[in-house]
């Protein structure tokens, strides 16, 4: 977790910034003029506190996406170092190469064998080029893919964490199917026979997503988007033009509370106040406790009865009049 | 230079064609012809048609009768599903299924134009329902379902009633122990319908899997385009993955890896060849023989 100095700020965060400064302020006079300001200091930090929580207590749709980017967030990788033990990274998807965006591996959750996977992103510059910013390439589908059978094979349940702006569109990608790659994986996720709990820890982006997104239990964290297309390109295309992305934001109700309103996710993990960027050990016990229960639950009903249930609950998604039309007569004019 | 076609507009409801290519030196500034094309005193509308790819200029009967493929280049012009069910059933006789299922505007999603009035306006449009109609018939005595999406009915779009139409044929598929072929042509996901649209991804790979269980055979076939959402669910799921020839199939649309990759596209890029020679594909099929290879894939499923 970045030292409080060190922190990167969004417009809507700037607040924060403010006091933060006063707060550095503070303390450097107290070391030149060894005065106590201490009780000020204390006065001020709740502040800060109050502040994150006034912060994202009306945030608009477009802050949320931009929230659930926020440079500080805890991504994939950091999750499982604070969830789980004895994590082991598995590689590549034995045909073409190591995916980088696409992370996964055993690990241990209180004692417990789990399959961790998820999209992982680069906490800088250079991370964040070799970690393609998230976007799997098909070999990226096909090592999930790969872990997740393997995951079945040894009866262990599989969590995967969601956070890609998009599978990558690039030339190899379509040439080595990133349709196919990507259409596979929700047919096989849908037919696994172990338990799979899916989580939105940053942005849930399109097919790129839903790659790793079937499972018994799909869940968001509290500021994170999922929805078929990123705001930007929605304006880019109804719009005709990017400027309109708070717009399509707001149309398309992305955000953790919409979905869980239209029934499309199992429920939503709180984060720690502020955004899970403030207190990257908070948010992963609060999606901890999220867990456990949750895989307990899903442990004790048979794969068959899990299988009926995913195919049942996708089965209803989706909203559609019924109107009486006349019974249309065999077609035979010729 | 042939006008590239963006996908993203027929999503958006509007015609897909970008009137100047960037790339154009000189651009017309006053109109050539101020003439109204209804003023035009020509032949009647609709009797003439000219290929897109090779410029040949025929009668539309004549086009009918070639199945609509042109003569010259066999060029596969983009056809909707009447025309697709009186290619494939036998003596054009066939029912149509689920016909009752109709979009609405749950979202109350607004873009430049509310999508209760895009619905409203493409029903008037086109005397079809939605993006996708189910016809159950017999193909060469071999009965089949197919369902075969329109282009014209916003861009083919996946919305909610295209995987619930699906899902429902699957299940007269399952009941009836007939296969199913999808036809698929379309730029992908019905932004309108926002997250429910992707969920029909879900929704549809689902029901596939029961087809699957009772082993039942479902064919997939690419034409013309098949984009985003279709190429990531049922559009490659099939026991087999066909298409007619040329056919632009891909994930993400030629327009956004170009401006990702910041390079032109290789001649013949997500082009039914190029998928078969990539293996995405089992075979491509022209039109003009597509009812007698279906026969032969369906004796050979069945026995």
């Amino acid at each position: 977790m970045p030292e409080n100095k060190n922190r990167q700020f969004l417009d809507f965060e700037r607040p924060i910034k403010e006091l933060f400064d006063e707060i550095e302020k503070l303390k450097q006079i107290a070391e030149k003029t060894k005065l106590d300001n201490s009780n000020y200091i204390a006065q001020l930090e709740g502040q800060v506190l109050e502040k994150r929580r006034e912060i994202t207590a009306a945030l608009t749709s477009w802050q949320k996406v931009q929230l659930s980017r926020h440079p500080d967030r805890p991504y994939t990788l950091k999750y499982i170092q604070k969830i789980t033990s004895n994590f082991i990274e598995l590689h590549g998807d034995r045909n073409v190469k190591d995916d980088k965006a696409m992370v996964g591996g055993f690990a241990q959750i209180e004692g417990e064998t789990v399959m961790m996977i998820g999209q992982q992103k680069g906490i800088n510059t250079k991370m964040r080029q070799l970690r393609n910013f998230g976007m799997a390439n098909p070999e990226g589908y096909r090592k999930a893919l790969r872990l997740m059978k393997l995951a079945e094979k040894f009866n262990k349940p599989i969590i995967t964490l969601i956070d890609t702006p998009g599978a990558y569109p690039g030339l190899e990608a379509e040439e080595r199917g990133q349709g196919e790659a990507i259409a596979r994986n929700i047919y096989e996720m849908i037919r696994l026979k172990v338990p799979v709990i899916c989580v939105i820890i940053g942005e849930g982006a399109s097919g790129g997503a839903l790659g790793i997104g079937v499972g018994d239990r799909v869940v968001m964290l509290q500021n994170t988007w999922y929805t078929v297309i990123s705001p930007e390109s929605c304006s880019s295309i109804l719009w005709r033009s990017w400027d309109q992305k708070e717009k399509a934001a707001e149309q398309l109700r992305l955000t953790s509370d919409n979905m869980l309103r239209f029934g499309l996710i199992d429920a939503i993990v709180p984060e720690p106040i502020g955004g899970a960027h403030w207190d990257y050990t908070e948010a992963a016990d609060l999606l901890k406790q999220y867990l456990m229960p949750t895989l307990k639950e899903l442990k004790q009903q048979s794969p068959e009865y899990r299988k009926q249930q995913r195919i049942e609950k996708f089965g209803k998604m989706g909203f559609w009049d019924e109107v009486t039309v006349q019974q249309q007569q065999p077609n035979n004019n010729i | 230079m042939k006008q590239e076609e963006d996908f993203d507009a027929n999503l958006a409801g509007e015609d897909g064609t970008e009137a100047e290519s960037k790339t154009s030196w000189f651009k017309r500034i006053k109109k050539g012809i101020t003439t109204s094309t209804a003023d035009k005193k020509e032949t009647p509308e609709g009797l003439w048609t000219k290929c897109p790819e090779c410029n040949y200029i025929c009668t539309v009967t004549e086009l009918r009768e070639l199945l609509f493929v042109c003569p010259k280049c066999n060029h596969h012009h983009r056809i909707g599903s009447e025309e697709y069910f009186d290619i494939l059933f036998d003596k054009n006789y066939f029912d149509i299924l689920f016909e009752n299922i109709r979009s609405k505007d749950f979202l109350g999603f607004t873009d430049l134009k509310p999508y209760s009035l895009r619905l409203q306006d493409s029903w008037k449009k086109t005397d079809i329902t939605d993006s996708i109609r189910i016809g159950s018939g017999k193909v060469n005595a071999l009965p089949l379902v197919i369902a075969c999406m329109d282009f014209e009915f916003i861009g083919g779009s996946l919305g909610s009633v295209m995987g619930e139409r699906i899902s429902r044929a699957v299940d007269h598929c399952l009941e009836h122990k007939t296969p199913l072929m999808i036809i698929c042509k379309s730029g992908g996901a019905r932004m309108m319908e926002s997250a429910f649209s992707l969920m029909q991804l879900a929704k549809v790979s689902g029901k596939l899997s029961q087809l699957t269980d009772a082993c039942i055979p479902y064919i997939s076939l690419l034409t013309d385009p098949s984009f985003g959402g279709i190429s990531a669910s049922f559009g490659m799921l099939g026991d087999l993955n066909i298409a007619e020839p040329g056919a632009l199939i891909g994930f993400a649309g030629p327009r956004i890896i170009k401006e990702t990759i910041k390079k032109d596209l290789p001649a013949g890029f997500q082009r039914s060849e190029f998928l078969l020679e990539h293996g995405f594909l089992d075979f491509i099929v022209d039109r003009k023989e597509m009812k007698e290879k279906l026969t032969k894939v369906l004796t050979l499923f069945k026995n």
